[in-house]
């Protein structure tokens, strides 16, 4: 096979940090090349690199043979390299065909904008890969892999024979994921080639025909997928041996802790999010709270915790009505919350470790008092959690903004659980982490599931719900339409249901 | 300068002293090199706005027009250093005659300097508390009107007091009068979400409005208009010298103040609260703060630090309330509270050059100099301020290292 982009010796320097140190990276044409780390480990500097974004230190770039320059994103495109972003860069209210023209109009006498010629064209693109796009679509109206896949037709429109993924599957649900591999087997067949960012272990071995590992900014690791299995791949990515599976004690129900009765909650807009909910949560087990994004959890866990006022219905927390409890009221009852948006609501970037690990109990003794903070049992209090929960840190006083999104995620988790608590509610923890990381926010909530605790685990991840719920809970426009026992469910029934597709049965409650 | 102490055993640290440091910690270069540059653009505008210069220009006598100019530069900093700080000459003569009036009166420049910084620390701090709640307070005129009103009016009416009790109860009304002023809009923005600009520069006109009518009605001086009675005695702030020195005691209570608004917000749970209310109000929610009722707290007391600087004016200064008596302090905060970094002891050192400069304005008057040049230097210092990228460039500072790269770990450079 012909290699169609060569990247030799890149190395890329920020203040402080070796981003990208001598990286090589061969891609060959017709080929899936999975590019895997770690968050920080140097994959986005290295496709922005090739994207035109940054100008790399050292190194060079080579395409079918020729050294390329690339100074922005348009030589890159120019050159036949496109990107997907994580978030998509298209207008709602625009259908496709708008959308792919966007920046590369075709002009019909010079002035108007020539529609018919360019929807053809998508129709001709949509059919040669299989992409199953309507032109005439507005793109609000879409599905999210739909519009995934607005994001390749406007690549390939622009003749990109190289495309780059950039975690292309956080976004949707396993049945789209699915379809996005159908979409890239076809591409490759075409003889286009794909650069494929992940961290999801699973995903490499299923697609990809090459990986390469990066590690601190380095290569540490390139082969074929063939002879790795996930566990190989972890300790690749990480650099050291990673537990995969949680080892966990089958759960000891015993108290109910949390209970939910008819509960309906609106979202910001009025509109109905949680549609008449009920169900459970007994203390030594993990509920997971499975799901699209978008379907009523965000509202439903504001509500628990206080964050917002029910429309109807009731809410215990161990046999206490806190319906209408302000969020203090709730956490004085013994509810940790690991909230969904960790930067927006969980922390105060500004703000020292110190002043963070005490945000929920700043204002009681010892902390405070007669009104007056004492900073010096806070301070002593923050360095005994950093060393508990191993929090990697220069020191206490060191501005939380500054941390990385695991060691946030820690500050977090050290706060909530060092309380006294009985019911924990964690929001999506391991959003957008690590695999080290990710390992250790496992870890510490089945501790506490052990210990007792009643935990409310809310995940779009189906590896991360099959592998610590106790029973699954799946929540689809608001309703919950099942409740499954986690040892049975697999990950196909799962996706279905979170599609909506229910099979003809009654529903255990 | 605590080198020494580090073999005994570590001394514990009193407020006092961390206040300090904090103070003079953190990227203050940035503001001093503002002034500078402020004062030397200043002087060049003096310069090149002087007649004789270009008289002499256009005589073909270009050497000595530079001349002239730059003598107009270096005069006009003298005339402000005399006005606001003294003139040696005269200083070392009066001490030598030692007469005690021509003592007084050299010495006053540089008191009447912090005279005239004592309603700006007042009024600094009401724009800084609000800031740090993250609101925009454009209202410490109107709340300053208010405060001076109320004191006034407790200053006047009630007769027969002792001056320990006197005075407090004057300054204490001015702060509640100022505080109701300031909560009106906290309330508004709490409740209704109704944006705090609009309403505290609306609670200006009104504030103005009212002052005028009871200046011309119920809290007319007899046959005088629109001026309000004298102040008892009993409701003078103490003045430290003789006529013509009016050095009071508003300036030690304006430092005291400083140095609790500092306390109460970085060392008390409330403080806690309004600050991460001001970071992150989801955060605050999500941590079981109110968030509406500490916004109310944070306007209230912003509002109740203007109201002093309106009851230190009459109960220090005049000894009785005009109408339009405040030459718009309450909006020279905003700016001051900027350049002091919203932190109270940056205000204080703000409002000092503040004072500094429009005392000096005055001696630059009196030599022919435009009393504008002060206002452009205050502006231009506060553009750079506000700019620092611009200072960055001038000096060829480094840009300060806040990369996003999530390996970076970079301390906080301090405040909060």
């Amino acid at each position: 096979m012909e290699t169609i982009l060569e990247l030799r010796g890149i190395t890329k320097r920020f203040p402080g940090v070796l981003a990208n140190d001598q990286i090589d990276l061969d891609l060959k044409k017709g080929q899936i090349h999975a590019l895997l780390g770690e968050n920080g480990a140097g994959k986005s500097t290295l496709m922005n690199i090739l994207y035109g974004l940054y100008q790399p230190d050292e190194g060079e770039i080579f395409s079918g043979g020729k050294k390329l320059e690339v100074y922005s994103p348009i030589d890159s495109i120019n050159a036949g390299i496109g990107m997907v972003h994580q978030h998509f860069m298209l207008v709602p209210v625009f259908t496709v065909t708008e959308n792919v023209m966007l920046g590369d109009e075709d002009l019909r006498g010079g002035l108007f904008l020539d529609r018919e010629k360019a929807s053809q064209r998508i129709r001709e693109i949509s059919e040669q890969y299989n992409l199953e796009v309507d032109p005439d679509m507005e793109i609000r109206d879409l599905p999210v892999g739909i519009q995934q896949r607005v994001e390749i037709i406007k690549l390939l429109y622009r003749e990109a024979d190289v495309l780059i993924l950039d975690e292309p599957t956080a976004v949707l649900t396993p049945q789209e994921v699915d379809g996005l591999f159908r979409v890239m087997r076809n591409l490759i067949n075409k003889g286009k080639s794909i650069i494929f960012i992940t961290h999801k272990l699973k995903e490499v071995l299923a697609i990809a025909d090459h990986f390469t590992v990066l590690r601190r900014g380095k290569v540490v690791g390139s082969a074929t997928p063939e002879t790795f299995d996930e566990k190989a791949l972890a300790s690749m990515m990480v650099g050291r041996d990673v537990l995969l599976d949680v080892e966990r004690k089958p759960a000891d129900t015993h108290d109910q802790v949390l209970n939910v009765s008819n509960l309906s909650v609106i979202d910001d807009r009025s509109q109905l999010a949680v549609d008449n909910v009920s169900f459970s949560v007994q203390s030594g087990e993990i509920l997971a709270l499975a799901g699209v994004q978008g379907n009523g959890q965000t509202e439903l866990v504001e509500a628990l915790t206080g964050l917002r006022s029910p429309l109807e219905g009731n809410i215990e927390i161990n046999d206490l009505d806190s319906t209408d409890y302000t969020p203090r009221k709730v956490t004085e009852l013994g509810a940790a919350h690991i909230p969904e948006d960790r930067q927006s609501d969980g922390l105060v970037l500004p703000y020292s470790l110190i002043d963070n690990l005490a945000l929920q109990t700043y204002y009681q003794s010892p902390f405070s008092e007669r009104g007056v903070l004492q900073q010096d049992l806070m301070k002593e209090s923050a360095e005994r959690l950093i060393e508990n929960f191993d929090i990697r840190t220069p020191n206490a006083e060191t501005r939380v903004g500054s941390l990385s999104g695991g060691n946030q995620q820690k500050v977090i988790v050290a706060r909530e659980f060092d309380r006294d608590c009985n019911l924990v509610i964690a929001s999506q923890p391991t959003r957008g982490l690590d695999v080290g990381s990710i390992e250790y926010i496992h870890k510490r909530l089945i501790e506490k599931r052990d210990a007792g605790a009643a935990v409310l685990l809310v995940s779009t991840e189906l590896d991360e719900v099959l592998q610590l719920a106790d029973r699954i809970a799946v929540m689809y426009r608001g309703k919950i339409i099942d409740i499954l026992p986690g040892g049975e469910a697999n990950k196909e029934q799962l996706g279905l249901l979170m599609a909506g597709i229910t099979q003809e049965k009654t529903q255990p409650i | 300068m605590t080198e020494n102490n580090s073999q005994v055993e570590k001394p514990k640290k009193n407020s006092v002293a961390i206040f300090f440091s904090e103070i003079t910690k953190g990227s203050w270069l940035i503001p001093v090199l503002a002034i500078f540059t402020g004062l030397v653009i200043g002087g060049l505008i003096v310069m090149f706005t002087t007649e004789g210069m270009y008289t002499s220009f256009g005589e073909g006598e270009v050497w000595e027009g530079l001349k002239i100019g730059f003598g107009a530069f270096t005069d006009s900093f003298e005339a402000l250093f005399k006005g606001s700080v003294g003139d040696p000459a005269k200083i070392s003569a009066a001490l030598k005659s030692g007469d005690d009036l021509a003592i007084r009166r050299a010495f006053n420049p540089f008191l009447e300097s912090l005279v005239a910084a004592t309603p700006y620390i007042f009024a600094g701090l009401a724009v800084a508390i609000a800031f740090k709640c993250s609101m925009f307070n454009i209202g410490a005129e109107g709340q300053l009107y208010i405060g001076a009103i109320a004191a006034t009016f407790v200053g006047y009416s009630v007769e027969g007091l002792p001056g320990y009790i006197h005075v407090p109860l004057a300054l204490l009304a001015g702060a509640v009068g100022g505080a109701l002023w300031g909560m009106v809009p906290g309330w508004l923005k709490a409740k209704t979400g109704a944006h705090e600009v609009i309403n505290t520069i609306m609670m200006n006109y009104v504030a103005y409005r009212l002052s005028e009518y009871l200046l011309r009605g119920p809290m007319m001086r007899e046959g005088y208009s629109p001026v309000s009675p004298f102040i008892q005695d009993s409701a003078k702030l103490f003045r430290f010298f003789k006529d013509p020195i009016r050095f009071h005691l508003g300036f030690f209570i304006a430092l005291g103040v400083a140095w609790l608004v500092w306390w109460f917000l970085f060392r008390t749970k409330w403080g806690f609260e309004l600050r991460t209310v001001g970071a992150n109000p989801k955060a605050a929610r999500y941590a079981g703060m109110n968030v509406p009722l500490t916004m109310v707290m944070a306007m209230a007391l912003a509002g109740a630090m203007a109201g002093l600087a309106g009851a230190n004016e009459v109960m220090g200064v005049n000894y009785f309330l005009a109408a339009a008596f405040s030459s718009g302090y309450g909006f020279d905060a905003i700016a001051l509270a900027l350049l002091g970094k919203s932190h109270p002891g940056g205000v204080v050192l703000a409002a000092i050059l503040f004072g500094f400069l429009s005392n000096g304005a005055i001696k630059m008057q009196v030599m022919g100099i435009p009393v504008d040049i002060i206002t452009i230097i205050q502006a231009l210092v506060i553009i750079f301020v506000a700019a620092p990228a611009i200072v960055r460039t001038i000096y060829r500072l480094k840009e300060p290292e806040q990369g996003d790269e999530p390996l970076v770990l970079a301390a906080s450079p301090g405040g909060d």
